[in-house]
């Protein structure tokens, strides 16, 4: 049996499962929750300087994109970090890791962007005997407003310097929390890394409006008559944060930097994305909130039967063995080719591969043979798109067959070669090497 | 037995509760849940075979799509469009052997989307709000059409004509419009007064004067109406019924299953109509299965269909015999009646039983005799030909022959419905053929003077 445990920057937790900073770590209340449910860590909701509390909304603060069938597709929010007394939380964290020493528990931070602030609270949260930080450089809504959050994420030259300071004034292990409200995400990373960051972790959530009320024609959420943009996580996310994770975990100057993969992260299936995209451990927040923490049974029990299935004996056995075969387009090999091919005998004959080609791609699928509906790819025009893989119905109806080397291209009229042909090196490219 | 035998048929045979429930909707309506659940279910294929199964071509994966959107108005409007009486069809079309049989979810899941259902929840979302009209009229175009019968095709025809501007005058020789939905078919697949709630909607187009008690009974009558009107549609259905021919059939307690549903449909307390303890239904057909379940609701301590040939050979469908069988009705195959037993009133049917030979039912030697108090006809209905013969209208196999425009051999004069030598005896095509008349008539009303063909 494959074992589950990590070893994550120094943070050791019996699962790589971790609850991230929310809703759903706000208190000792829940956190006790969900370590009895069985959750190998949580980054406890982000603390925020001694003082008057955060003041949230007494309204919506959450908003849904759901499917017909009403399953969670995205989730926003616009609740800020804890509105609880810094004391009350430091006292609480240090209670439940006393009663749960083998558990990850991890104090996420927020404060103003200025030594001082980070001094005086950095001592007060290793005092608790907490495992390591998380320092909140994401948040997109309110507290970006005030100079932090996200404000912070999207400045290199600012993470630099906090991490920097994070890690003078403490001994604990740092994980930097990155936005993806950014246009390239290994410049943050890179600053992170430089700080002396022990870990990044992302990705916090997307800038989002959810909808407008179709009667009053308002935002949704919105608090009364006005809403603002909240954040965004939930499935729909997932491909975001997976592109951000590879590419951190392909950049020569951040490769080998722990991560600690974010969003859309509901089942071992996406857990698996992340880890083999080079992620050692995962944060789970919306599916928590949907589902309730008993959802990590599930996600542990699906990961634990994959490793046994792969022949892993552990996580990190698992751990970025697909960032290979991330590249960059130019990369590609314009060799090889590729051509749908329906399984006549499970198609169920709804054409819709045929009108999505029709309407929207080559015109390759048929609709009809010898007067009757039937539904076939013309090789001699497929290019190998995929689209009408994604359009049918009937899971391995449609598959694409690559050719041989030598098979003739009935498009093209050219015999697949095994010879790599890049952009790089195309005729085509007036750029190419040694043009 | 010596002295008369006494049939036991009575009213009340259930607690006078037990009847609203037992008459309900036997399919009910979708939930908006069950609907947009249902409605995402749906593929929206490429030249959709539900829709090419459909002899009314309602566009199904476009309403279907409009339900999942919300837009369940849209979704009616798309329905409306191709068939005005899609509530009705949605209730009573045996979408099993046409839309729903042809489903690809049927391949990949074995089970089709249940268009049938989502189709009546969008109309009645339609019809029980407060709506703005789906159609308007067409300008008046002064022409003045005469439809004769206030069934599906009657209907549909009548508000095809007054939606392309014409003035139509609608005769039915019963006291209300409807035609076999309001008096032919089981109460539990129209519940809730449905029939008459569409007629209603589909007389506020405006332009159609409705006369219920006008009986097309004379050669004289039709050449009133060619003269007076500029077109006639016929849609009188099939008003006779074919006779046993065997002794006993003039016994008290045999009936014409089609008159004891109608009784059925009139009666406004259930309680008061008396059925039989032992209930045999001969025939095979959608209106043995009615008669035969409604027998059963009604309280009949047993109800027995009886059809002389085997189950694949019965006009009703897979899925109504399993309804029959469902609700505690029995199914007697290769059973041909001989005899209705009794002295002044039924106690039993003898049959004897068939075999096929060369394709001709024969008598295999065996008899049967099944005991009855009450003994349903239902082996048909047949057009009632001497008026229409003399009329001049040409027929093809015992109906009114048509061209494919629904016109007769008589100048200006088109039929449509059970009445027409055309498509199987359902709602949707008695639909299309008033609607395909409709569309004939206004071309020539439009376009010029009458045929002089004729």
């Amino acid at each position: 049996m494959a074992q589950l445990d990590i070893d994550f920057c120094g943070i050791r937790s019996p699962n790589p499962f971790w609850l991230a900073s929310a809703p759903p770590t706000d208190k000792a209340y829940n956190v006790e929750r969900a370590f009895e449910a069985g959750w190998g860590g949580v980054v406890w909701k982000t603390l925020a300087e001694a003082g008057p509390p955060v003041v949230n909304v007494n309204g919506p603060r959450y908003g849904a994109l759901l499917a017909v069938d009403r399953s969670l597709i995205g989730f926003n929010n616009i609740e800020l970090i804890t509105d609880r007394e810094l004391e009350i939380n430091l006292e609480e964290i240090r209670a439940v890791k006393r009663r749960w020493p083998d558990r990850a528990v991890i104090a996420s931070i927020m404060v103003p962007c200025k030594e001082e602030s980070w001094k005086a609270i950095l001592p007060r949260v290793e005092d608790t005997g907490c495992d390591g930080i998380e320092l909140n450089f994401g948040c997109p809504h309110g507290m970006s407003e005030r100079g932090m959050g996200a404000a912070v994420g999207q400045v290199p030259e600012y993470i630099e310097m906090v991490t920097a300071w994070c890690k003078h004034y403490s001994r604990l292990p740092v994980i930097v929390k990155l936005t993806p409200n950014v246009t390239n995400i290994r410049m943050p990373a890179r600053a992170a890394k430089a700080g002396g960051a022990d870990a990044v972790s992302l990705i916090n959530t997307i800038n989002s409006i959810m909808g407008v009320d179709p009667q009053t024609l308002t935002m949704s959420p919105a608090v009364g008559d006005q809403g603002t943009h909240g954040g965004y996580c939930g499935p729909a996310v997932k491909p975001i944060a997976l592109h951000m994770v590879a590419e951190i975990a392909r950049d020569p100057d951040t490769a080998g930097l722990p991560i600690s993969g974010i969003g859309g992260i509901g089942s071992w299936r996406d857990a698996l994305d992340f880890i083999a995209l080079g992620a050692g451990s995962v944060q789970v927040c919306t599916a928590a909130m949907v589902f309730g923490f008993k959802i990590v049974q599930e996600m542990i029990n699906g990961l634990a039967g994959y490793l046994d299935s792969k022949g892993f004996s552990s996580v990190a056995q698992l751990r970025g063995r697909a960032i290979g075969s991330v590249t960059d387009w130019q990369f590609l090999d314009l060799n090889r080719v590729s051509k749908a091919l329906i399984n006549q005998d499970t198609c169920i004959q709804c054409g819709r591969c045929h009108i999505a080609c029709e309407d929207t791609a080559h015109q390759a699928i048929t609709a009809q043979r010898d007067g009757r509906r039937h539904f076939e790819v013309k090789e001699e025009e497929c290019v190998g798109c995929n689209l009408c893989v994604n359009v049918c119905p009937v899971p391995g109806c449609i598959t694409m067959r690559e050719l041989a080397p030598g098979e003739i291209d009935r498009r093209t009229g050219r015999r697949a070669s095994e010879t790599r042909l890049q952009w790089t090196a195309h005729p085509n490219n007036p750029l190419r090497s040694g043009a | 037995m010596s002295e008369e035998h006494r049939a036991d048929i009575r009213p009340g045979r259930l607690a006078p509760q037990a009847y609203a429930a037992r008459f309900a909707d036997h399919v009910p309506p979708l939930t908006e849940a069950q609907a947009l659940l249902e409605a995402n279910r749906c593929l929206y294929c490429y030249d959709a075979p539900c829709m090419q199964a459909c002899p009314t071509r309602i566009d199904v994966p476009s309403f279907i799509r409009r339900i999942a959107e919300g837009n369940v108005r849209g979704a009616a409007e798309s329905i409306l469009v191709s068939n005005p009486l899609g509530g009705l069809c949605a209730r009573d079309c045996p979408t099993e052997v046409l839309c729903e049989q042809v489903c690809v979810r049927n391949i990949q899941q074995g089970q089709p989307v249940a268009i049938g259902r989502l189709q009546r929840y969008a109309v009645d979302g339609l019809l029980s709000g407060a709506h703005q009209p789906v159609f308007l009229r067409a300008p008046a175009t002064g022409r003045r059409v005469a439809v004769v019968g206030a069934g599906p095709a009657g209907l549909a025809c009548a508000h095809a004509l007054a939606r392309a501007g014409h003035s139509v005058v609608l005769f039915d020789a019963k006291p209300k419009a409807g035609g076999l939905n309001e008096y032919g078919i089981a109460a539990y697949k129209v519940a809730g007064g449905y029939a008459q709630r569409e007629v209603q909607w589909l007389l506020e187009i405006g332009g159609i004067e409705l006369r219920c008690g006008w009986r097309l009974s004379s050669a004289e009558q039709l050449a009133a109406l060619r003269r007076e009107y500029a077109a006639v549609f016929l849609g009188v259905g099939l008003a006779g019924t074919y006779r046993l021919g065997i002794p006993g059939e003039a016994l008290a307690g045999v009936l014409d299953a089609v008159e004891f549903i109608s009784e059925l449909r009139q009666t406004p307390d259930l309680a008061t109509l008396p059925v039989g303890r032992r209930v045999v239904v001969i025939g095979g057909g959608m209106t043995a299965i009615d008669a035969a379940v409604q027998s059963k609701l009604l309280g009949a301590e047993s109800s027995t269909i009886v059809y002389r040939r085997g189950a694949e050979q019965m006009p009703a469908s897979r899925k109504e015999q399993d309804l029959a069988q469902i609700h505690g009705v029995r199914i007697l195959h290769w059973l041909a009646p001989v005899e209705v037993l009794g002295e002044g009133s039924v106690r039993g049917v003898r049959f004897a039983r068939q075999r096929l030979e060369a394709g001709r039912l024969v008598p295999a030697g065996e008899e049967l005799t099944v005991e009855a108090d009450m003994v349903l006809k239902a082996i048909g209905q047949r057009l009632d030909a001497s008026v229409l013969s003399e009329c001049g209208l040409a027929q093809q196999g015992g109906r009114i022959a048509v061209d494919e425009s629904g016109r007769t051999s008589v100048a200006n004069v088109w039929a449509g419905g059970d009445c027409v030598a055309d498509g199987d005896d359902l709602t949707v095509y008695a639909v299309a053929h008033g609607l395909r008349a409709a569309h004939d008539m206004d071309a020539q009303l439009r376009n010029g003077p009458a045929r002089a063909d004729g």
